[in-house]
């Protein structure tokens, strides 16, 4: 190819349409799952939004004060309240007749555990607000503590593995399944190694007039312990294990799964972050942690029937996408 | 200025017949003030609530230490200490009660007038919510408001047949009871003259 | 139009006259009549708004707070515990400057637990950033209701309406409700420039470093300094349209001879104005009425004051382990003035205890022993304290 075909490619790409409501040039980590499942999902929301975001890295790192990464209308109030300013901002829209969409984004800590109630509220009255939640497993502004989202076994400064702990001792709070019991029209969960499912995922829900939930797996190189040039490849692994199921439930039943076409071996997916790395030492614990996690990996995979059985049994980890030939972004 | 207390219980409509005392004095442009003094908030806790009548706007909020007139919606408060506290001189005192005023007064050993309220409002509203039955009974002995002025508070209060209900009880109940019996000891109440 | 209301019935009838397009409701005692006639109006169609009933004070706030945000009037109300809960984002909607106007239901706060009367919990959050306005009747309540919603839209500040709980929420007497062609004359549509809107998006809310926050600090305690001839401009123009004023930022009466005047916030300055009327005591006596506690109106204070030799401040709050809250603030108030009245600072009716007409009799007592003038409780029985506390 000359010059000349190269440079018209690259200003083809610069046109394409594709509404960017998160700017470049803030100040998230090297990366950071969060960013992009934020911008994938302020692109596929597209401009006529407003979003409540509550406290945590995203709206941290994307609003330095005097600038804002932000290209919608954005509002960050407090940490448990996300829901409830986004309730209040649809029932003004509502009665001003704009059919402007709200969006409330919080992250695990401020979705599962403190935001929680309001969360709930929210579902339960029925307002028009898509819900996403940021999940990377932790507190992750603050330093790493753990949530009621973090996974059994995880590491984190508040759950660390000792001699008498082997890290958080509890289980990974089954948010969707809370949220799916609402019966609200929508509640799914999707990843950022899967950037065609969430954009599939939020056309839906931006398209329902009713409460909808999305939770997105956002991996975090520094909380996890991983280099950020493998974020994708480890968010993709978590799926492929059964250890985060992406599903759809509407009204509380199951809609839809992406199925796994060959599930691996929870270690694969564990041996990658160091906040696992105390269940790879020669420990009885540890192997018995590590037996407990496939027996949660195998369990979703039977309830959610992942293994590739059913209806969507070609539509397994978005071969969708692998078969048209590459990353599509229209 | 007059004032009353109204003892009762939770559920007995205690601060509505304050309410609608204190309506029906707004209803002959004079001042009302009526307020509750709650215990705890569950039916059949002993309630109290205050009213205050005047040609002059009402500014005090403190209880009624010395009331002119109390309206007791449950005979068994009788026995409660302090619900006869203050009254003042030659006061009337109203009871919801069965027994006869002469029982009554002979039982607790001073003048009480007893009238039948819940059964008369059990018979004519269907239940026995004992406070419009006693505040027509209160109006008609006292003869400080007329027993129209009530009759109009309840209209703003109720409609249908609950109003229709209401109304039938008041002319019931006043037909009984000896109108003006406390007409005088108005007089001694009336102590500001406010 | 003058009706016999009960105070609640009255208050829920003027926010429905400010036309606020969203409230948001969770019940507390002795809030609870003011949302659930609003309710009943909105229910009989007499009131076309979004009624949430949300499942906390905290997000009775956040909604209001969110709704203000996306271009609607709001209004919320609470009490006591609620008031605690919802601090957080009182204060958050304070720093954003949001013209939200709510009541608060004065209520004692836990512990111990009550459910009646004093001001502990709007005094808990003086430092919010409000504007508060305390209520000496009901038509104050209601009227101090629509000039909240001028005051706040004019000056990006929000106000919270005091008015004690059960003594005006609970008491029915003969209040004026306007009518609405006049609400509307006084109180235009909504004003806010900085609302959510996709044809201009803005960024509200961010992390704020060290390099802007004192000036964003400095601006807010401006405002609410600047506030106080709107607060009083508000309250002309109110008189100006129904007659009747609701005192501006203070107000004081009596004989003019008196040099002994009694400082008070709410509904108890009844209850001193019959005393006084009814039983002069022997040396006259003014009463100076406190309406805006925030911003503090230390310079109409001091002129108010201004030939005292005495003050006596009575409040219905404490600092425990300092003592008066109000009459600290009045005493750093006159704390400028050469010869200042001496100051007697006194709770009272703590928890929704009676305050009797002899009060003042109590109060002028203290005058006798003027070298003792530390902060009390002046209606603590004795008998009923411990040995080691009386």
């Amino acid at each position: 190819m000359t010059t000349d075909t190269l440079i018209k490619i690259t200003d083809l790409r610069q046109k394409q349409p594709r509404f960017r409501g998160l700017e470049a040039g803030h100040r998230a980590c090297l990366g950071c799952g969060e960013a992009l499942a934020a911008r994938l999902v302020t692109e596929a929301a597209g401009p006529d939004v407003m979003i409540a975001n509550a406290t945590g890295c995203l709206e941290i790192f994307t609003t330095p004060w005097p600038e804002s990464a932000w290209r919608v209308p954005w509002m960050h109030s407090l940490f448990e309240n996300a829901g409830a300013i986004a309730a209040g901002m649809e029932s003004a829209l509502k009665a001003q007749g704009k059919s402007t969409k709200v969006l409330a984004f919080g992250g695990d800590g401020g979705t599962f555990d403190i935001g929680f109630q309001a969360l709930s509220g929210m579902l339960e009255r029925g307002h028009n607000v898509l819900y996403v939640c940021f999940d990377n497993e932790a507190y992750m502004n603050t330093g790493i503590q753990r949530s009621s989202s973090t996974p059994h076994a995880a590491m984190t400064t508040t759950s660390p593995p000792g001699k008498e702990r082997m890290g958080k001792r509890h289980l990974k709070k089954d948010i969707v399944s809370i949220v799916a019991a609402h019966h609200i029209p929508y509640a799914a969960t999707s990843s950022v190694a899967y950037p065609s499912d969430i954009r599939k995922k939020i056309r839906r829900a931006m398209a329902i007039d009713g409460p909808t939930f999305l939770q997105i797996h956002c991996p975090c190189p520094l909380g996890w312990g991983h280099e950020g040039d493998e974020s994708i490849e480890i968010a993709r692994l978590a799926v492929q294990t059964g250890l985060f199921p992406l599903v759809e439930l509407e009204r509380g039943g199951l809609a839809g799964v992406m199925p796994i076409r060959h599930p691996k071996p929870v270690q694969d997916y564990l041996r990658r972050q160091q906040r696992f790395r105390h269940l790879f030492v020669d420990d009885l614990r540890a192997q018995q942690e590590l037996a407990h996690i496939q027996a949660i990996a195998d369990h979703n995979i039977e309830i959610y029937d992942l293994a590739g059985t059913g209806r969507n049994a070609q539509d397994s980890e978005g071969m969708s996408l692998v078969r048209r030939g590459g990353d599509r972004w229209a | 200025m007059l004032e009353i207390r109204i003892h009762g219980r939770g559920g007995q409509g205690n601060v509505v017949a304050a309410y609608l005392l204190a309506a029906a004095a707004f209803e002959v442009q004079r001042y009302g003030q009526a307020f509750p003094n709650f215990g705890a908030e569950r039916r059949g806790a002993p309630v109290v609530a205050f009213v205050r009548i005047a040609d002059q706007p009402i500014r005090r909020r403190n209880q009624v230490l010395t009331p002119a007139f109390l309206i007791i919606q449950d005979q068994a408060l009788l026995h409660v200490p302090g619900v006869l506290d203050g009254l003042l001189p030659g006061g009337g005192v109203l009871v919801n009660s069965n027994l006869s005023s002469a029982e009554l007064s002979a039982n607790a050993g001073r003048a009480l007038v007893g009238l039948p309220a819940s059964a008369l409002a059990k018979e004519i509203l269907g239940k026995p919510v004992p406070n419009t039955a006693l505040l027509a009974g209160f109006l008609a002995l006292s003869g400080i408001l007329p027993v129209d002025a009530l009759n109009r508070a309840l209209t703003h209060r109720f409609k249908g047949d609950v109003l229709e209900r209401n109304l039938r009880l008041v002319e019931t109940v006043t037909s009984r009871v000896p109108a003006g019996l406390w007409a005088t000891t108005q007089e001694v109440a009336d102590v500001t003259g406010a | 139009m003058l009706q016999a209301l009960e105070g609640s019935q009255a208050v829920a009838r003027a926010v429905a006259l400010c036309r606020p397009q969203v409230v948001s409701a969770y019940p507390i005692t002795p809030q609870t009549h003011i949302v659930e006639n609003i309710a009943k109006l909105v229910a009989d169609g007499q009131f076309k708004c979004e009624f949430v009933s949300v499942e906390s004070e905290f997000s009775a706030a956040s909604v209001a707070l969110g709704a203000a945000m996306a271009g609607v009037r709001a209004y919320t109300a609470s009490a006591s515990q609620g008031i605690l809960l919802m601090a957080e984002v009182l204060y958050n909607i304070a720093g954003m400057r949001v013209p939200l106007v709510m009541t608060c239901a004065n209520r004692a706060v836990s512990a111990p637990l009550s459910i009646w009367n004093d001001q502990q919990d709007s005094m808990a959050v003086r430092d919010a950033g409000w504007i508060q306005l305390y209520c000496a009747d009901n038509q104050e309540a209601v009227d101090t209701t629509m000039q909240a919603y001028l005051i706040a839209e004019r000056t990006e500040l929000p106000v919270m309406v005091c008015m004690d709980g059960f003594t005006l929420t609970h008491t029915l007497e003969v209040i004026d409700i306007p009518d609405q062609a006049q609400v509307d004359e006084f109180l235009p549509p909504y004003q806010f420039a900085r609302t959510l809107d996709p044809r201009n998006p803005i960024s509200i809310g961010t992390l704020i470093s060290p390099d802007y926050y004192s000036e964003a600090r400095h601006s807010h305690h401006q405002a609410l300094l600047n506030a106080q001839a709107e607060i009083i401009a508000v309250d002309n123009a109110w008189a100006a349209l129904t007659g009747r004023s609701s005192g501006g930022l203070l107000t004081i009466e009596g004989p003019a001879e008196a040099t002994v005047a009694i400082l008070v916030l709410g509904s108890v300055l009844g209850t001193l104005q019959a005393s006084l009327d009814e039983y002069p005591p022997a040396i006259p006596v003014k009463l100076i009425k406190l309406r805006a506690f925030r911003p503090f109106p230390a310079a109409a204070l001091r002129a108010a004051c201004a030939g005292l030799t005495d003050i006596i401040v009575l409040e219905r709050a404490l600092s425990p382990g300092s003592g008066g809250i109000v009459g600290l603030e009045v005493l750093a108030a006159l704390s400028s003035v050469s010869a200042p009245p001496r100051l007697y600072n006194f709770a009272v009716g703590l928890g929704g205890r009676d305050i009797p007409l002899d009060i003042v009799s109590r109060l002028l007592a203290a005058l006798e022993t003027p070298e003792d003038r530390t902060f009390r409780i002046i209606d603590v029985d004795i008998t009923r304290l411990p040995v080691e506390d009386r």
